[in-house]
């Protein structure tokens, strides 16, 4: 892909600073999964005063429940989930440090608003490409959450992840200025 | 009276979950081609192409295609001269897709809705059931993602409303999808009968072939209509820009109260997958 950015996770404030919506990236490093019911959870502990089952600093969060792995593999199919069923947890992680979130979808604005304020992006996979993606995925172990099963909190090391950014720290969209370009005017 | 053992039936069923999950069918490989020729964007053609590379990866290696496999639905035509033996036809597909969902690989999606507790594996199926003329048992598999069932909708539109009323809910529909149902998107209407009725002629628009217009003329010219204006939109693959939002508008019509017109709509992922078998 042209232009590509190769960034690693975890993430900090300059990596994430000199990110742009419409930027191809190649991620590479560690990053954790955690979809619906596990966000749920990681919320609910914050509000106990309970301690996250990770350091939530600097760290890349996968909306994902890859399917089964196949003897001999380290996981199944692993594309990205819709991203707006986080839009309701995601600020508290931010406030934890978390610096990115990988998805597909539109956010909710206030999602995009307290990404410029805590210095967060996100970024889209391929929605679909389940089969593709898995092979960017090169180890996986269940850390918290085993009883959801395909919704367990997972850290994954990655090589050569590829996304888009959608939304950067200075408030652009990809999904916008995408459909705005090609829009046919009525 | 034709004998049909329900065994066979958990066989069928189990064969047809793992392969509708791993092969594509050609007819959303033929529209991810023609969406290649069409398509303005680079990125979108980027985006199709990375597909029809995934959907090539996932049949070699006989692993899903997307990783959610799916609830299981399945529209079942069972002849009035079929008697089956053995267990329950509803017991009998259950028991496919606990085989097929564990022996297959495919990740278990089901929940209970209020605790969120995981079924284990992937029942109950839901079965929509036909009896038709004859002695087969038709069952067609449509296993569908979470992420593009979400953005369903029926709403039960004035008679007044007609057919612009029509064009305009489907495609105000799409733009409010955006991107979350994974474009590009095969578009499935269902119009008229009572609202469930509605809903299930939807998903049924889905089984037709993506792209094979209804062979009712004055439907064919409402799908060409609906597919043109939600293209224009400009949101194309994955919604970040282009001109191939929609594969194909399928819709399917009912005659329905003379105080409604129901419209539904139930978008399905470019990974449209279905398999049929004949029993």
């Amino acid at each position: 892909m042209a232009n590509e950015i190769k960034i690693t996770a975890p993430l900090d404030d300059a990596a994430v600073a000199k990110l742009k919506a419409g930027d191809q990236v190649s991620i590479t490093g560690v990053i954790y999964t955690a979809r619906d019911t596990a966000h749920k959870r990681l919320v609910d502990a914050l509000d106990a005063g309970q301690p996250l089952p990770f350091d939530m600093n600097g760290q890349v969060i996968y909306y994902v429940g890859p399917s089964p792995a196949k003897p001999g593999k380290v996981i199944g199919s692993a594309g990205p989930t819709t991203s707006y069923r986080m839009d309701a947890y995601a600020e508290r992680l931010m406030e934890k440090g978390m610096k990115g979130m990988i998805g597909k979808g539109m956010r909710d604005k206030k999602v995009i608003e307290a990404m410029k304020k805590h210095k967060c992006v996100y970024f889209a996979a391929i929605g679909g490409a389940a089969a593709l993606i898995a092979r960017s995925i090169k180890a996986v172990e269940i850390i918290a959450y085993d009883d959801l099963g395909p919704e367990a909190v997972r850290r994954m090391e990655v090589e050569d992840f590829k996304a888009v950014v959608i939304n950067d720290i200075y408030g652009n969209d990809l999904y916008d200025m995408g459909k705005a370009q090609y829009r046919v005017a009525k | 009276m034709r004998a049909i053992h329900s065994d066979t039936i958990v066989a069928a069923v189990k064969k047809m979950v793992m392969g509708a999950n791993y092969d594509l069918g050609d007819d959303v490989i033929h529209a991810f081609e023609k969406g290649l020729k069409q398509e303005a964007s680079p990125v979108g053609r980027a985006v199709l192409n990375t597909l029809i590379e995934n959907a090539r990866i996932a049949h070699d290696e006989q692993v899903p295609i997307c990783q959610d496999t799916g609830m299981a639905v399945f529209f079942v035509e069972m002849g009035q001269d079929v008697h089956i033996e053995g267990a329950l036809l509803r017991d009998a597909i259950d028991e496919g897709v606990r085989q097929g969902y564990k022996d297959g690989y495919l990740r278990k999606s089901i929940c209970d809705p209020f605790t969120r507790k995981n079924t284990g594996d992937n029942t109950p199926a839901v079965v929509i059931l036909d009896m038709v003329a004859g002695d087969k048992l038709r069952i067609t598999a449509a296993p569908k993602g979470g992420g593009s069932e979400n953005m369903s909708r029926l709403t039960m539109l004035t008679p007044s409303a007609g057919k612009k009323g029509i064009v305009d809910f489907v495609v105000k529909r799409c733009e409010e999808a955006g991107s979350n149902p994974c474009p590009p998107v095969i578009v499935g209407v269902g119009i008229g009968g009572s609202a469930e009725k509605c809903m299930i002629l939807a998903k049924k628009a889905l089984l037709r072939h993506v792209g094979e217009p209804s062979s009712d003329p004055e439907l064919a010219a409402l799908e060409a209509e609906m597919l043109e204006k939600i293209n224009a939109l400009g949101m194309g693959p994955q919604g970040l820009g282009g001109t191939t939002y929609a594969l194909a508008v399928h819709v399917e019509k009912h005659p329905c109260h003379i105080a409604s017109l129901p419209l539904a709509v139930n978008i399905c992922c470019h990974a449209s997958r279905h398999k049929e078998t004949a029993l």
